[in-house]
């Protein structure tokens, strides 16, 4: 019952709070702002990062070749049940001289080539998978279906994706640790200086009787401002800065190979993501700070 | 009521700053406690606001026994007591009603019980028209009065002074003196901790000494000597 009545008060003081230590609060918002935006910033490239290795991998395909002496359309009927295999997004049929034209293509001086039979090749299925994780396996479940001669899988480049994956996402959760260390780190500090000045409020706090919830509250309430208006902040900017990024590389012939995300595709992730990271590090490095002040 | 039993502090130190002191303050009382710098006077003080617990012993006030009270239990009974400071301890940023209210506000009073409470007690010290003025506006004198409103405003049973007089000049230290005497009157059980020898004898009350950390002496009508001044 009593709590409730104090509760209207104390929220006041941790709003008055930010503005009786301007320069402080100011400090501690440019903090949060600075560490967020480079933490976003990294997320974003990583995402990207991510994104681009999952199209290469993407058109990372198998092939499936049918056994020589089937007709072109019992070659065909393979497909079906190919098709019928899971983890098989799909399955394009490719004959002996689409396979002959496709290798003529490709090579410097077509002229050597000419008159080469078709029968040099063999009917052909380029399969491309729903999960490359599971290449090896689902070519274990192709390999032995009636009509497959042999298979050609790109198992290295498919391990050198995943390799390239997984290092970026232990290289990501490393540096966006760390940076959340920091931020806590300078935050908490930014934060411990105001209480410095208010140690001897918080001390007669104590004195007549106050319990820790209730001298804490306040500054949960700064701290919670603080994250969530820095956090705003950082997240008007990463956008800004985001765009320009994204229209300097749309003018840059050298940058054209790759393919960002615009900005507005990954909102509802960024969004919850800028919030929870600046409140954790605004209440948090808040109630760290105050808990020093507490032993009296 | 306040009680010490067989009680020793010793610090993490090694330094011994009570032995095997008790004592009993009775509600309602008035009493100072004397002695030298250094003699343990505020190791008592630590004690009976629970910032310190006794190394060994019990020590007891208004009801709630300090040498094992549990942490959540400290802020209730310290709103049982009113602590005044030698250096007044007020917030330089509130303004004198605002220093009176906070204290109530930290009890969780409502809006209404503090715009009742907080006038009488200024005016019962005397500062009913300096309420809206900030502390550093005010003479020592008065200040010390909003640290004595501030200390009384949750109806404390005990009000314990450390020096209260001690920035204080002789008149501003009489009628500071003769407050605390007109509270203790109202009923407020009152210690009074001090090594003004001339304050101390002024007032012909209980007095208990103490010096290197023992109860030298304790009586109704003392009299007391600064070996220091």
């Amino acid at each position: 019952m009593k709590k409730n009545k104090s509760i209207g008060y104390l929220l006041r003081e941790g709003i008055r709070s930010i503005f009786r230590h301007g320069f402080m609060s100011f400090a501690a918002i440019c903090v949060t702002v600075a560490c967020l935006i480079i933490m976003g910033s990294f997320s974003l490239i990583l995402y990207n990062l991510n994104i681009m290795v999952r199209d290469l991998e993407q058109e990372n395909e198998i092939l499936v070749y049918v056994d020589e002496n089937l007709t072109e359309a019992e070659a065909k009927s393979v497909g079906s049940q190919i098709n019928l295999i899971e983890n098989v997004e799909q399955s394009r049929f490719v004959s002996r001289e689409e396979a002959l034209e496709n290798f003529v293509e490709t090579q410097d001086d077509e002229t050597l080539f000419i008159g080469l039979d078709s029968t040099t090749f063999r009917h052909r299925f380029v399969v491309s998978l729903t999960d490359n994780s599971q290449m090896a396996y689902t070519v274990s479940l192709i390999q032995p279906l009636e009509g497959v001669a042999d298979i050609s899988a790109p198992y290295e480049l498919e391990e050198g994706f995943r390799t390239i994956q997984r290092v970026l996402e232990v290289i990501s959760i490393a540096i966006i640790a760390i940076l959340m260390v920091v931020t806590l780190f300078i935050i908490s500090n930014t934060i411990k200086l105001t209480m410095l000045d208010r140690k001897d409020e918080i001390a007669i706090m104590k004195m007549v009787g106050a319990t820790d919830g209730f001298i804490r509250l306040p500054f949960f309430v700064e701290g919670f401002i603080i994250g969530l208006l820095g956090a705003g902040i950082a997240f008007g900017l990463q956008w800004l800065l985001y765009d320009l990024l994204l229209a300097n590389i749309a003018t840059a012939d050298s940058l054209q190979l790759f393919n960002f995300v615009p900005f507005v595709d990954v909102l509802w992730v960024m969004i919850p993501a800028f919030a929870a990271a600046g409140l954790f590090v605004g209440v948090f490095g808040s109630l760290m700070s105050i808990r020093k002040f507490l032993d009296v | 009521m306040i009680q010490f039993d067989n009680v020793t502090m010793v610090y993490g130190t090694g330094t011994k700053a009570l032995q095997d002191v008790s004592l009993q303050i009775k509600d309602g009382e008035f009493a100072f406690l004397v002695g030298p710098s250094g003699s343990g006077k505020s190791t008592i003080i630590k004690l009976l606001t629970a910032e310190l617990h006794p190394t060994k012993g019990k020590v007891k006030v208004n009801n709630y026994d300090l040498d094992r009270i549990k942490k959540k239990q400290i802020p209730y009974m310290r709103r049982t007591v009113g602590v005044i400071f030698q250096d007044f301890r007020l917030i330089r940023q509130k303004t004198v009603y605002e220093n009176v209210a906070f204290a109530m506000r930290v009890v969780g009073a409502s809006e209404k019980e503090i715009r009742k409470r907080v006038p009488y007690v200024l005016q019962l010290v005397g500062l009913d028209e300096k309420g809206k003025r900030f502390p550093d506006e005010l003479s020592g004198g008065e200040q010390q009065r909003v640290a004595i409103a501030r200390a009384l405003v949750n109806n404390p049973s005990t009000i314990i002074a450390d020096e209260p007089t001690g920035n204080l000049d002789p008149a501003r230290s009489l009628e500071i003196m003769l407050l605390l005497e007109q509270i203790n009157a109202l009923g407020t059980t009152v210690l009074i901790v001090t090594h003004e020898a001339d304050m101390v004898n002024r007032f012909h009350r209980r007095v208990i000494a103490i010096d290197e950390g023992k109860l030298v002496s304790d009586g109704m009508d003392g009299y007391y000597i600064n070996e220091e001044e």
